[in-house]
């Protein structure tokens, strides 16, 4: 891939490359740091955090619970006791807050590796899918939690790579660097974004938490966008962007799918700035200016928009595919 | 000619995309979860020498209350407990100990389960001395230096419950003809299975070891009695009343049934129960005795030869 043909190539230019990076490095600190916090312990001996991400004690006082595995848990018939309760509505609070799949973006160790595995990917010009559908990683979650009352057992932390290598790089990997590597040649190799953004239950379990999720990217300055398709290649949920950049059926500027990460990536390699962190408020047409086009667009949902052929010929998401 | 009923049939692309999308999604998942759903009925059995931290429910109940934090991990002062890793026999992340590595030190605060956020090390156990995380059996009598007769003594020593979950049991020693066993016997309702013994004993491969429940314990069948029990519950013979036995033993002899044994009374001892003529099976002529048919005959067969 020649230099300039890399997303963000422009913003660089522009912004500079720490601006053009902000929020992926802001990103990996966040995801590098909360690792650093439990890897404080069992390193250095400086006992801030205890745990994993499954369930973890904040300085002797907070706990936090993955809410995904207590369902599960409870749908293998265990009664559980109140820190762990109290631990998942806490976590579950606050991803209502800020987007369920801000866990994804921000938190989870497994976005490095699949991060790097789509930056092998593009620039080694791998293209073609396996043609995996994003409904996938819902029909896991749902057959989850009926595998777990069959089995009797938190069915999905037999496989899980999140826990795996978290709970490895902490505790001890064993052979769990297999799944991490095995989720990277998927990733890097068989299908694009294949992991996270197909086939990852617990990503699909805090999606559902995305609905209400009150921090917002916006593209308010969208009537800017020169359709330089950068935003597109580097978001993991590229579906997500079009209803509001491009105002589709009279959407408003506020990306509103639950599955939209919160990453930032696209406000980064904007070379127009369209994009920026915001609230979910003032989300209407009337609100700011609404693309002419937004008339001609053909309907499509965010439920049918996945990466396989699409029948209708649209420049955005036809050279998407391709990248 | 196309009727409107012709026109609904006709293939909507889109409407096609769709269900083909979801059942592609679906079959994918599918496949997905199946191997996932054998796999982890594999992982169901925890192998005999793994051992679940103090106050874990039973092994299947336990796999569903597990999150796999590691928190009973951490507040073990003694790195005792460990988290599996992948590919281990034990379900990947679940804690276990292996005693002849690092026993369970029995601690009186049980910080383990303390830290136990979801419940699956039960926080109704409030005395260590009611945990039962395996019981120790002593497999191999072979090689146990007790069994041969030596003094070695020291899984009864170690035991933080000593005289109550092992005891030393006195045996006579065949093999020398004068001395005695001192065999080591556990006693399932005061071990814990902490593994103290199995990490103390001596021997290159212990011969005593923390086994689960279910290896460890036998089980009556549901309508098995003990006969000696049910007639101090009830205070004499449930069955046909007992029959005192008769012991033919030399004058001045006694034999003290459940109790002391022979008793062999000093001779002019008038205390002791002198055998009464009557109670004899045997005629007091001698003569009768070698004449009866029984000695007659082995006689008669050693003639023979």
């Amino acid at each position: 891939m020649k230099r300039d043909q890399i997303p963000g190539f422009e913003a660089t230019q522009k912004k500079g490359w720490l601006l053009a990076h902000k929020w992926l490095l802001l990103r990996r600190a966040s995801q590098l740091g909360i690792l650093g916090l439990f890897l404080l312990g069992p390193w250095f001996g400086i006992w801030l955090v205890k745990g994993n991400l499954n369930a973890s004690l904040t300085l002797d006082v907070l706990p936090l619970t993955d809410p995904y595995i207590l369902l599960q848990s409870i749908f293998a018939g265990h009664a559980i006791e109140t820190t762990a309760l109290l631990g998942g509505v806490i976590v579950l609070v606050f991803y209502l807050l800020v987007g369920g799949r801000a866990y994804c973006a921000w938190v989870c160790p497994v976005n490095i590796i699949t991060d790097a595995a789509q930056w092998l990917r593009q620039r080694l010009k791998i293209t073609g899918s396996s043609g995996l559908s994003r409904k996938t990683r819902y029909w896991l979650l749902g057959l989850s939690l009926p595998l777990s009352f069959v089995t009797g057992s938190i069915v999905w932390e037999v496989i899980n790579p999140v826990s795996m290598l978290h709970r490895g790089l902490i505790f001890g990997m064993g052979l769990a660097w297999l799944i991490v590597l095995a989720v990277f040649l998927l990733d890097f190799l068989v299908s694009k974004r294949a992991w996270c953004s197909h086939l990852c239950p617990v990503g699909a379990f805090y999606s559902l938490l995305g609905h209400t999720s009150l921090l917002r990217v916006r593209a308010d300055n969208r009537e800017q966008c020169d359709d330089c398709m950068d935003c597109f290649m580097v978001c993991p949920e590229q579906q997500v962007i079009r209803p509001a950049l491009k105002a589709v059926n009279g959407a408003g500027p506020v990306i509103m799918s639950a599955n939209c990460t919160n990453c930032g990536r696209c406000i980064d390699v904007c070379a127009k700035d369209v994009f920026h962190f915001g609230l979910r408020a003032n989300n209407s047409c009337e609100h700011i200016n609404c693309g002419a086009d937004s008339k001609t667009e053909p309907p499509r949902t965010e439920s049918t928009d996945n990466n396989s052929h699409s029948s209708k010929i649209n420049p955005i998401t036809s050279r998407a595919e391709v990248l | 000619m196309t009727t409107p009923a012709r026109k609904q049939d006709r293939p909507n692309p889109s409407r096609r995309k769709f269900l083909l999308d979801s059942a592609r999604a679906a079959g994918t998942a599918s496949l997905l979860a199946l191997g996932v759903g054998v796999y982890s009925r594999q992982s169901v059995a925890l192998p005999a020498d793994a051992i679940r931290p103090p106050g874990a429910l039973d092994e299947k109940d336990f796999l569903g209350a597990c999150v796999r934090c590691g928190l009973c991990v951490r507040d073990c002062p003694y790195d005792t407990l460990k988290l599996a890793t992948f590919g281990e026999e034990v379900a990947t992340g679940t804690p276990y100990f292996t005693a002849r590595e690092i026993p369970c030190e029995m601690c009186e605060d049980i910080p383990c389960v303390k830290a136990c956020p979801t419940g699956a090390l039960d926080p109704q156990l409030e005395n260590i001395d009611d945990a039962r995380m395996g019981l120790a059996v002593l497999i191999d009598e072979e090689n146990c230096l007790n069994f041969q007769g030596l003094r070695c003594d020291v899984c009864y020593r170690i035991c933080p419950l000593i005289d109550k979950a092992i005891t030393l049991e006195m045996k006579h020693n065949v093999r020398s003809g004068m001395h005695a066993l001192f065999i080591p016997t556990v006693h399932s309702d005061a071990c814990t299975g902490c593994g103290k013994c199995e990490r103390a004993c001596v021997l290159e491969t212990t011969a005593i070891r923390v086994m689960p429940y279910a290896l460890a314990k036998g089980e009556l069948g549901h309508h098995y009695r003990w006969g000696w029990k049910e007639k101090k519950r009830a205070g004499e013979s449930l069955v046909t009343p007992d029959i005192e036995h008769k012991y033919n033993l030399p004058a001045g002899q006694s034999y003290d049934y459940e109790g002391e044994g022979l008793i062999i009374n000093d001779a002019g001892d008038s205390a002791a129960p002198a055998q009464a003529p009557g109670d004899s099976p045997f005629s007091s002529n001698p003569l009768d005795t070698l004449n009866s048919n029984a000695l007659n005959a082995g006689r008669k067969s050693r003639e023979d030869r």
